[in-house]
């Protein structure tokens, strides 16, 4: 089943008396545990579709199904709950809070969720373990690095196990060897069973992804996954079903992989550490 | 967000800008200590109007002669031009009523006192030995007239604490016999200075002789004064009918005497101070309205500065109205710092006010003190609304991509 199916999206901006299509007859399937990078030039769309995918903006025509739920047509209230159990974002500036710790940074999504207090105590020090934070805690963002603050905005953006993990040029604001650990550490999670859909402008990172949407003037030119499955087995485009993430990808163990289990971990229950507390 | 959390969380957002926080609780502090001391001010002055009233003596009814109130054109008025006395007998009648419990005559006018060889002008008060009790008068040496028919006196007097300073010195002055206008009178008693009274009779210049004397020395039947002690705080009202019922029909159906009662005189003061005490708060809470405000251009520049955390929120999760509570829980955080800061202010400076006026009871009343709280809160969450909403409607792509 598609954790994402998107069906005649169409989103227009009234700049004035001229008229954007942002987006215009935009029709995509996504399988749960794929790895997707939506690339483009600027302007081309990109960063609305990932807004539309995030329910933080609404398609003026089409249909959005997240987990095979209509989400369009729910009220603010019920976007927000999806939001806040479904999906995480990462963002290019990491949109910390700045007064508040590494830690409670964390927390923030579980607090917004009405989740007790010591149940996020706990499930905020397994993730600071996960992402080698348990010596940050404490800080506050002004006091991390880049790379830390990304570590962060990603333990925020994971904590409350999302479906769907949408990162917005999570390197941009990154030199090239924090950011290639942060690409590293979104793949590890992506590996763990999370569907990972990251938009960048950088061929480097998009390449890296098994699966690129490219996107121009609101329109998606080239879909590799459409491609790559006409080349396998010669069906027509269609819903990518009954296509499990592993087969489709042969060439991902040997890069992302640290021998962890792809399988996602069950709340609460230890993991092995997602990023190595010496590389911080 | 639970309770506990939106609580937190507002309370660390108002921490993270100290500056404008402190300015803003300032501000609120500062309305709620004025409304607090003016209002010590305002009801210090009835307090202490209210206590010098009480140490004329409690529960008192005045019997006045003659009609002071104008009830139109009747022709009662027409005919009686000059009221009937109002004699000792008729005062004396009083004391059989059962409201009642003491009566005393009151004879007044102004005569010459001559002893030790000087010459004196005094007050001279003919009444009886109730008046002491009546008055709460304290005794500085002997006793007060001694209980007597009040139609035959003993020539006896009792003198005021100046009196006795300007004629005797330091000599004491029980037993020494002095003229008054054309009596010899014995002193049996003198006063304990006061130094206070209302409406000029200061009784440390007054002499008190008997009723009987003084209306012979001022060749009169008519009484100025009969002044009354009713049983108890409550029954005031039945004393002011019973008096008057019984006056008028000793005074053939006519009621041509007027009843005062100390009551009525204290609750215009005590009306007109409550009233004095009310605008100056009233005054004061303009301040409020002004903290109000601040508080919401403090929370507009929060909304403003914090959008991409807002947007943030929203991207993680919270529904508008979470956000709204999380707004509007710190405008009333901000108010209720100010609020209780002003008043620690405010109990403070009326002590000051206490420690330099020691006889001036400053302290607020408690209505002013609940109005001045929940103004300030009232104020501080109706001007929190308008920014906590405009945070709640932002659209969190534009939030986002503030910095």
């Amino acid at each position: 089943m598609s954790v994402i199916q998107l069906a005649g999206i169409e989103r227009v901006f009234h700049l004035g008396d001229s008229v954007v299509h942002a987006l215009t007859g935009l029709d995509v399937g996504i399988e749960a545990g794929e790895y997707v990078a939506i690339m483009g030039p600027s302007g081309s769309g990109k960063s609305t579709l990932l807004n539309l995918l995030g329910l933080l903006d609404r398609p003026d025509a089409g249909s959005y199904h997240l987990e095979g739920r209509d989400v369009t047509t729910l009220s603010p209230d019920e976007q927000a709950a999806v939001r806040s159990h479904r999906i995480g974002f990462v963002f290019q500036s990491f949109h910390l809070v700045p007064r508040l710790t590494a830690a409670e940074n964390i927390a923030l999504p579980m607090m917004l969720a009405g989740i007790p207090a010591a149940e996020r105590a706990q499930r905020v020090a397994q993730a600071l373990k996960d992402f080698g934070l348990d010596q940050r805690a404490d800080h506050r963002p002004d006091q991390l690095s880049g790379g830390q603050r990304q570590r962060v905005a990603i333990a925020r953006a994971t904590i409350m196990q999302p479906a769907v993990l949408l990162a917005d040029e999570p390197t941009g604001n990154l030199d090239r060897a924090t950011g290639d650990e942060v690409i590293h550490l979104l793949e590890v999670l992506n590996e763990r069973g999370m569907t990972l859909i990251i938009v960048t402008h950088d061929p480097k990172i998009g390449t890296r992804a098994r699966r690129q949407l490219m996107m121009e003037d609101g329109e998606l030119r080239h879909d590799s996954a459409s491609t790559r499955l006409r080349q396998l087995d010669d069906n027509p485009p269609g819903p990518l079903s009954g296509m499990p993430a592993a087969k489709r990808n042969p060439g991902y163990a040997e890069r992302g992989g640290d021998g962890v289990s792809p399988a996602a971990p069950a709340p609460g229950t230890p993991s092995p550490p997602l990023a190595d507390p010496a590389a911080s | 967000m639970r309770n506990a959390d939106v609580l937190r969380f507002a309370r660390d957002a108002a921490a993270g800008y100290p500056l404008r926080t402190a300015l803003s609780v300032l501000a609120m502090a500062i309305g709620v200590a004025a409304v607090v001391v003016l209002t010590s001010l305002g009801d210090g002055a009835r307090r202490y109007v209210v206590e010098q009233f009480s140490s004329l003596g409690s529960n008192l009814v005045i019997v006045l002669p003659g009609r002071s109130a104008t009830g139109g054109f009747s022709p009662a008025n027409a005919v009686t031009t000059t009221p009937r006395d109002l004699t000792v007998d008729d005062a004396f009648a009083l004391t059989r009523l059962s409201s009642v419990r003491r009566v005393a005559p009151l004879a007044a006018g102004n005569s010459e006192i001559k002893a030790n060889g000087r010459l004196r002008e005094v007050v001279v008060a003919g009444t009886a030995s109730t008046y002491f009790e009546i008055r709460s008068f304290k005794m500085a040496q002997g006793a007060f007239l001694p209980e007597a028919d009040w139609s035959r006196g003993a020539p006896v007097a009792v003198i005021g604490g100046k009196i006795q300073e300007e004629i005797f010195g330091g000599r004491s002055a029980v037993g020494e016999v002095i003229r008054l206008g054309d009596r010899r009178l014995r002193i049996v008693g003198v006063l304990k200075a006061t130094g206070q009274g209302v409406g000029g009779m200061n009784t440390d210049e007054v002499i008190f002789v008997p009723v009987s004397i003084a209306q012979s020395l001022f060749n009169t039947h008519t009484l100025f004064r009969v002044l009354i002690e009713a049983r108890s705080r409550d029954e005031i009202a039945a004393v002011k009918r019973e008096v008057t019922a019984l006056l008028k029909a000793r005074h053939g159906g006519e009621e041509d005497i007027t009843v005062i009662t100390q009551d009525a005189v204290l609750a215009t003061f005590d009306k007109l101070l409550r009233a004095l005490t009310a605008g100056v708060a009233g005054i004061a809470a303009i301040s409020l309205a002004v903290a109000g405000i601040l508080v919401m251009n403090v929370m507009l520049v929060a909304v403003t500065q914090r959008t991409a955390e807002i947007g943030l929120l929203k991207a993680l999760g919270a529904r508008g109205a979470t956000i709204r509570d999380a707004f509007l829980a710190e405008a009333a955080m901000i108010s209720l710092a100010g609020a209780l800061t002003g008043y620690g202010l405010g109990l403070f400076g009326a002590f000051v006010l206490r420690q330099i006026y020691p006889v001036f009871p400053a302290y607020p009343p408690d209505w002013a003190v609940i109005a001045a709280l929940a103004t300030a809160l009232t104020t501080g969450l109706l001007f929190g609304i308008m920014p906590a909403r405009r945070a709640a409607r932002l659209d969190p792509v534009q939030a986002l991509m503030k910095h």
